[in-house]
């Protein structure tokens, strides 16, 4: 099936003081899995998926020995090319659904235009598939939703409606940055397992970039996890326990937990090392 | 040291907060959890004074809270907002920053606080004369934190003080202010999402749901479990089973 | 700190030791900003050695600017008239730069009267809302509602025609833009977390408009008065030519194109010399306040 495949990938931004590398020789392939990509701010996990649909900054220079989804070259790949990727084959979910949606229209116009950007079909038919889609989304009243602006929707419902988009086109790859962090913790876990739901029952690929490693890992097959723009460890999700490196062993330790009352947090001393 | 009794805040028809009360002893730290519309961030804005349209008794130290504060209020209760990228003024650098609340209360000796301030809150001297937008998140919540401590406040209102920050950070930040609490002996009222962050930090726990506080219970009662209402346990099922990884 | 280098690192040191030293730095910093825009670099050189020659006119000029020599009238440039003669047969090179003189000065007392008064109105009735802001805009809106000439004119019909009088009128009507933009540039502002924190430090709302709303508001003010310069020229001359502006013989670049205008055809140097001084100053301004607006916002460096 689809896979991406990403070999040595850097990412470096001119500034006023020098070139700034943000990533630095990551690789990575993604087939129809759920890869979970794990950081900090600044570890370059956005840059990294983003650069498989070409979404970056213009002052971005990128480069890499190989940037590919399904044998296409990324990086040498038309405007047009690339067009009939995004949103068609792959779709992008952001962290807040207050500034993805269009405030102006209806979620349900919404989806129904995405859905007719990519197939054909009749107005009135677009927006059955769109209520159809919120269905799936598990909205349980979505014709009211279809009809509702964004404003009027609450977060986690604006989130339904931005993945509802993102399946209309019935995409191979779904990437999702952040998409839950702006949401309450019980909301947060119900898209998360919708996300995972639907990627698994369509057999799509799913890339979910997030800075909270233990909650992603419930619901990856596969985590990478970054530093300071490079990939330190690859691993399975069910060997999280068994993490080698410091860096993810920080990760998971400094959280703070119900059933392991602690005093004082584990606070993460760098290694200088782990930039190497 | 705060009392809240009975407090309901209205917006146009809707009632966000319908008769609230706890109480914070000196020197505790009490967090208030529920999910986003509990009304749990509208109490806090009510306590802090950015919202005077509220009914029912708030009492601070014994004194009872009027819509409308002294200046005294404003030096003795201080807040950490959630997002440290909002809550810095884009256009002042850290110094500025630190300095207004002294000048506003017309405390003396300026440069040795500020010193001391970025000090106590682990920032660099460096720092000082940077822009927010020159600084990480991690160091943009300290900076905020030590403005709220420049007058030397009794109460700290903290509104989600780490959810915009990464995991590795909110350790940090989160330490700092056990830290503080303990040198200071400061109250805190925190209000958070994250039920094992709230736990963390405070003794006490009150559970929110439309705008209704449906239990208060002690943290170690929360570990424990002994706890009354269906939604508390609700959110305590769902900490557990996500706090550890897969 | 004696030999520029010296100078040059504490200037830009990460790590100033006090505030006069950061502040310096950050002065010095902005300039090495502004430096690097050339544009900028032209409209701010413009400007300066516009001001010079206009401020240096009795030492330049040729001639008296009101010296007329009716024999010798509508004269192509020549050694003797360096840029022609007018339909009086005074000398435009002399009338340009005193003429600069006049208008520059109209155009500077404009700004510095406008600029604070809308900012104060727009971000007191943002900040307020509420009556404060009805009935403020209210106002504004009354001022809007006329035609900027029409209003000037019956302003200055009112008192006395005269440089003066033409300074205020304009003033009065340029105002209400720059009010509805500090005003929503001001509500934006308003409910930020960072205002929050301000008013819970105690501060009164006049401190807090004034040392942390208005300088939120300065950036699109800029931008705005440098765009306007232009049209307050031309205000200026149109006043000027319906006799209501400065008055002859005294010269102002809009009122020599507006009497020599109906030369255009045949002796088109006499309208096109201040036409071309007029558009120099303003694309001069424009540079120059788009090379502001960049370096003074923080974030862009």
């Amino acid at each position: 099936m689809t896979a991406v495949v990403i070999d040595n990938l850097s990412i470096a931004f001119p500034t006023a003081r020098g070139i700034s590398h943000a990533v630095r020789g990551v690789s990575l392939t993604i087939g129809t899995e759920k890869l979970g990509i794990v950081g900090e701010s600044g570890s370059g996990k956005s840059l990294t998926a983003r650069s498989i649909l070409r979404l970056l900054p213009a002052s971005a220079q990128v480069t890499a020995d190989r940037l590919s989804f399904d044998g296409i070259d990324v990086l040498r790949a038309s405007e047009a090319e690339m067009r009939a990727i995004r949103g068609k084959r792959a779709g992008l979910i952001l962290q807040d659904p207050k500034y993805s949606l269009n405030p102006v229209m209806t979620a349900g116009a919404q989806i129904a235009e995405a859905w007719r950007t990519h197939r054909k079909g009749s107005r009135r038919a677009a927006l059955q598939a769109a209520e159809h889609l919120l269905e799936q989304v598990q909205i349980r009243d979505p014709q009211r939703v279809a009809g509702a602006y964004p404003h009027e929707l609450s977060g986690g419902m604006g989130q339904r409606v931005m993945i509802a988009m993102m399946l209309a086109p019935d995409p191979e790859l779904l990437i999702a940055d952040e998409p839950t962090s702006a949401l309450d913790a019980t909301v947060q876990a119900e898209i998360l397992r919708l996300m995972e739901d639907l990627v698994s029952r369509r057999g799509m690929g799913l890339i979910l970039i997030s800075h909270d490693l233990p909650l992603v890992s419930h619901f990856c097959d596969r985590v990478a996890v970054m530093y300071a723009g490079r990939v330190v460890e690859e691993l399975r999700a069910a060997d999280l326990r068994r993490a080698g490196h410091a860096y993810t062993r920080g990760l998971l330790d400094c959280l703070p937990t119900l059933s392991d009352p602690k005093v004082r947090l584990n606070v993460m001393t760098r290694d200088p090392a782990w930039l190497t | 040291m705060i009392t809240v009794e009975n407090l309901s805040v209205r917006f146009g028809s809707v009632e966000a907060v319908k008769g609230v009360s706890f109480h914070v002893p000196k020197g505790a730290a009490f967090g208030i959890v529920g999910e986003s519309g509990s009304g749990k961030s509208t109490v806090l804005r009510a306590l802090s004074g950015l919202n005077p349209d509220w009914t029912g008794r708030m009492e601070i130290d014994g004194t009872a809270l009027s819509p409308h504060r002294s200046k005294d209020f404003f030096r003795r209760v201080q807040m950490v907002f959630q997002d440290p990228y909002g809550s810095l003024h884009p256009r002042q650098t850290v110094d500025r920053a630190l300095s207004e609340p002294l000048e506003v209360h017309g405390i003396a000796d300026i440069e040795p606080r500020i010193l001391r301030a970025l000090a106590e809150v682990a920032l660099p001297p460096a720092v000082r004369f940077r822009y927010p937008h020159q600084l990480s998140g991690g160091q943009r919540q300290r900076v905020a934190v030590a403005r709220a401590l420049m007058s030397e406040p009794d109460v700290l209102l903290l509104d989600e003080p780490t959810s915009a920050l990464d995991v590795s950070v909110q350790a940090e930040v989160l330490n700092l202010l056990s830290d503080l609490q303990v040198r200071r002996g400061l109250t805190y009222v925190m209000v958070s999402h994250n039920l094992a962050v709230v736990a963390h930090l405070c003794g006490t726990v009150g559970v929110m749901q439309g705008g209704v506080m449906v239990e208060t219970v002690s943290a170690d009662d929360l570990r424990a479990g002994n706890v009354m209402h269906a939604h508390t346990r609700a959110l305590r099922t769902l900490c557990m089973a996500l706090e550890e990884p897969a | 700190m004696s030999t520029p280098a010296a100078l040059r690192d504490w200037l830009i040191t990460e790590t100033p030791s006090s505030r006069r030293q950061a502040a310096w730095g950050r002065r010095y910093r902005l300039w090495c900003d502004f430096r690097r825009n050339p544009l900028a670099i032209g409209g701010l050189a413009t400007v300066v050695l516009l001001i010079v020659l206009c401020l240096a006119a009795p030492l330049l000029a040729t001639h008296d600017p009101g010296q007329q020599t009716l024999t010798n009238r509508l004269a192509a440039p020549s050694a003797e008239h360096w840029l022609g003669t007018d339909e009086l047969g005074r000398d435009v090179y002399s009338r340009l730069l005193y003429g600069g003189r006049v208008t520059l000065g109209m155009v500077v007392a404009v700004v510095l009267l406008v600029a604070p008064l809308g900012l104060a109105v727009g971000c007191i009735a943002g900040y307020f809302g509420g009556l404060a802001d009805r009935v403020l805009m209210r106002v504004t809106d009354v001022f809007l509602a006329f035609p900027r000439l029409i209003l000037a004119l019956a302003f200055v019909a009112a008192i006395k025609p005269g440089i003066t009088s033409a300074i205020a009128a304009i003033a009065l009507t340029a105002w209400p833009p720059y009010a509805r933009l500090a005003r929503a540039e001001t509500m934006t502002v308003r409910n930020t977390d960072y205002i929050a924190a301000v008013r819970l430090t105690g501060a009164s709302p006049w401190r807090i408009i004034l040392r942390h709303v208005t300088p939120m508001c300065t950036q699109s003010l800029i931008v705005r008065v440098t765009l306007d310069m232009s049209s307050i020229i031309l205000t200026a001359a149109s006043l000027g030519f319906l006799g209501m502006g400065a008055q002859p013989p005294s010269p102002e670049w809009g009122t020599m194109i507006a009497t020599a205008r109906r030369f255009i055809l045949t002796e088109w140097w006499v309208p096109l010399v201040p036409a071309i001084a007029i558009f120099v100053a303003s694309l001069a301004f424009n540079l120059l306040g788009d090379g502001l607006r960049d370096v003074l916002d923080p974030k862009q460096r």
